[in-house]
């Protein structure tokens, strides 16, 4: 069994870790590119959204490389999300691809199903084993979204940021080549270490924004034209409400671990959203007013075109943006390459957001304080 | 030998360069077709202004528009800045309490909002044709109305037809349908202004505070009967600048004169540019499959500039320079 899953971040770190701990093969997808798109765009129904053409473009790419099992998770919440999988599983059929689709839907109500397909998956019924590698694979996966974080802190602060964007793509680009969790940690924090020597300035005034919408346009940089890179270049720290580690615990290890942080959301959304309006769309609020209560500078929402939870989400946003008094700007993104009118948005959302601050602080010192 | 600032902005439809003196008046402004040509455009406008106005000396420039990075490097400029920003500053100068700035383009829109002269809030909008200066040329073209006469025609209307706003194609159906029902040309012109303006309330203005005192500018401010649509729709006066048209290239030179007064000296490489051949080559490069499109600016066989790479491979490969470009 030559297994293998779509791209969405890091994701792919570990569950890479995971499949490997259980001695199963892994086929990664070529990292998302252009051809991934030019592919995907291809086979799938025009309307859809942007996540599915990048998954069917990762599939074929992989099948071409030998792949003959895919891996993907399920939703039932009402999002497109919930039928990606049937209708993932129908393109590849008409394409002509004889694969093994093993879907893991949520347990709700059906638990021994789920396991019985993670049993097919590991290509074990060893449950031990199994759940010693899942909690492998998510220590992983926290680690280098940890590392990500802490990247994108540097990148602000560098005299040369670009320096950290080469370290960050050797490491994407290495972590190919390494097996298993230890291997893979020790490349974490070598990687940590070269972050750790790039110099920075240690007085700079940075930003802060948070990024909230869509998860899969958050987390994978390539659908959301590596917005986390473009705004450490312009000094802003970045911070993502959604990340592929807080997906894993929120999704996979319910009760204690997970669900705090998402109630938080919850409760504060519920002013303006009571109810689950699909995918993350209340979430998406909850998240912008815990950042506006945390001081940060400013809001980003991403979501891509058509996509309905986030649309509402975003018809809240402008009065949250009044009542918090935090500027808020939503980008949506589809299957564009071109990046003019993307970085001409984000240049003066910075700008807007550092004539705020120096008016603030100009305030300060003029009432002596 | 007079000293002015040079502001320069290189939009897809429209390259536009203006001179501005200390006091921030515009010396003389060129409004030109870009024609997919920006660098060889720019080139031109700076040498006839050299011919118009003789001699003098550049203590500051500033680039903005989509091709802002390609002026600048050409240029040398003190300052690049993002066409919102850029507006937004040309805005204040004129109307120094300006709470709304309505900016219609060729090839976009936008709208800024201000708060105490600080901007809080912008939406623009770049895939919409329905909102935009070039489908009043192509609706123009198609009523066989010269664009320069098109916003008076509109003003003639006494009972103008509705048109549907919502989308380019649909808009195009619509007129022919009513066209071909008899409607004249004048009712006909100021129903796609006020389609226009509809359009561009209800999708860049969806949201947002619109309050007075309004500036309307860009290149379609020049029409009459989309000004008068907007003063019908928002109920309150419109103020076009006189300079409307190059409004993002004085905000380039007033942020460039503000720049230089605090850097002390101009980056500028000398009005001898418009004498020097660039070519701009571009090519795909396929080390990877993200295959970046590459454009490479050389003179004299000397390459000057690369951008467009995601790795950074062929940019560093030539400048130290840690400024990326695109």
């Amino acid at each position: 069994m030559k297994v293998t899953f779509p791209h969405m971040g890091n994701t792919f770190i570990g569950a890479k870790v995971l499949m490997e701990d259980l001695g199963n093969e892994v086929i990664l997808p070529p990292k998302c590119s252009k051809k991934t798109l030019e592919i995907g765009t291809k086979h799938s129904p025009e309307t859809i959204c942007l996540p599915l053409k990048i998954n069917i473009g990762n599939y074929v790419e992989s099948i071409e490389k030998g792949a003959d099992t895919i891996l993907i998770t399920g939703s039932c919440g009402p999002c497109r999300f919930g039928f990606y999988s049937l209708m993932e599983k129908e393109i590849l059929k008409d394409l002509g691809y004889d694969v093994d689709i093993i879907v893991f839907d949520p347990p709700d109500g059906r638990p021994m199903e789920l396991l019985r397909r993670i049993m097919k998956a590991a290509d074990t019924k060893n449950v031990y084993r199994i759940l010693r590698s899942i909690v492998r694979g998510g220590k992983i996966l926290e680690k280098v979204d940890n590392l990500i974080e802490y990247s994108n802190k540097i990148r602000a602060k560098a005299f040369n940021s670009f320096k950290v964007d080469t370290i960050i793509d050797n490491f994407y680009e290495e972590v190919r080549n390494v097996h298993g969790m230890e291997e893979t940690s020790k490349l974490i924090k070598e990687t940590r270490t070269k972050l750790d020597n790039v110099k920075i300035d240690q007085n700079k005034k940075t930003l802060k924004v948070g990024i909230v919408g869509e998860i899969y346009t958050i987390i994978e940089p390539f659908a959301n034209l590596y917005v986390e890179r473009k705004l450490g270049h312009l000094g802003v720290e970045v911070d993502k409400a959604l990340k592929p580690s807080s997906w894993v615990k929120h999704h996979l290890l319910p009760g204690p671990f997970g669900s705090g942080e998402e109630k938080r959301k919850w409760k504060e959304a519920a002013p303006y959203l009571s109810t689950l309006v699909g995918g993350h769309g209340r979430e998406t609020i909850g998240s912008s007013i815990i950042y506006a209560k945390e001081n940060y500078d400013g809001i980003i929402q991403i979501l891509p075109l058509t996509c309905m939870p986030e649309i509402v989400a975003e018809s809240i946003l402008p009065t949250i943006q009044k009542d918090y008094n935090i500027p808020i700007m939503t980008l949506i993104v589809d299957e564009m390459t071109g990046e003019a009118g993307y970085q001409t948005r984000l240049e003066a959302f910075v700008d807007l957001l550092w004539k705020r601050w120096e008016e603030d602080n100009h305030e300060e010192l003029l009432s002596g304080s | 030998m007079k000293n002015y600032y040079l502001g320069v902005d290189v939009g897809s439809v429209s390259t536009n360069i203006v001179l501005l003196d200390e006091e921030e008046n515009v010396i003389i402004k060129k409004y030109l077709r870009t024609q997919g040509k920006p660098l060889v455009i720019l080139q031109n406008g700076l040498r006839e202004i050299k011919n118009e106005i003789g001699d003098f000396k550049v203590k500051g420039v500033g680039t903005t528009g989509s091709g802002r990075h390609l002026a600048s490097i050409i240029l040398g400029a003190d300052i690049v800045k993002n066409e919102i920003t850029s507006h937004a500053i040309a805005a204040l100068n004129y109307v120094p309490n300006v709470k709304t700035v309505l900016e219609i383009g060729g090839q976009d829109s936008k709208i800024i909002i201000l708060k105490d002269g600080i901007v809080t809030d912008f939406a623009m909008n770049t895939v919409c044709a329905a909102g935009t200066g070039s489908f009043l040329d192509r609706q123009a073209a198609r009523l066989g109305v010269e664009i320069n006469d098109f916003g008076k025609l509109a003003l003639k209307s006494k009972n103008p037809v509705r048109i549907a706003g919502r989308c380019a194609v649909f808009a195009e159906s619509d007129m022919i349908h009513k066209q071909q029902l008899g409607h004249n040309q004048e009712d006909i012109i100021l129903g796609l202004c006020q389609a226009l303006v509809r359009n561009y309330l209800n999708n860049i203005g969806k949201g947002k505070d619109i309050q007075g005192p309004i500036v309307f500018q860009g290149g379609v401010a020049a029409n009459e009967g989309i000004k008068q649509s907007f003063k019908q729709a928002l109920n309150t006066e419109i103020y076009v600048p006189k300079h409307h048209d190059v409004m993002g290239a004085i905000g380039a030179g007033i942020l460039a004169k503000e720049e230089v007064k605090s850097k002390g000296k101009t980056n500028f490489k000398g009005i001898d540019i418009t004498d020097i051949e660039y070519k701009v080559r571009g090519f795909e490069c396929n080390d990877c499959a993200n295959m970046c499109e590459v454009v490479e600016i050389t003179s004299d066989d000397k390459v000057i500039a690369r951008y467009g790479d995601k790795c950074g491979k062929w940019t560093d490969s030539i400048n130290t320079n840690d400024e990326k470009l695109a």
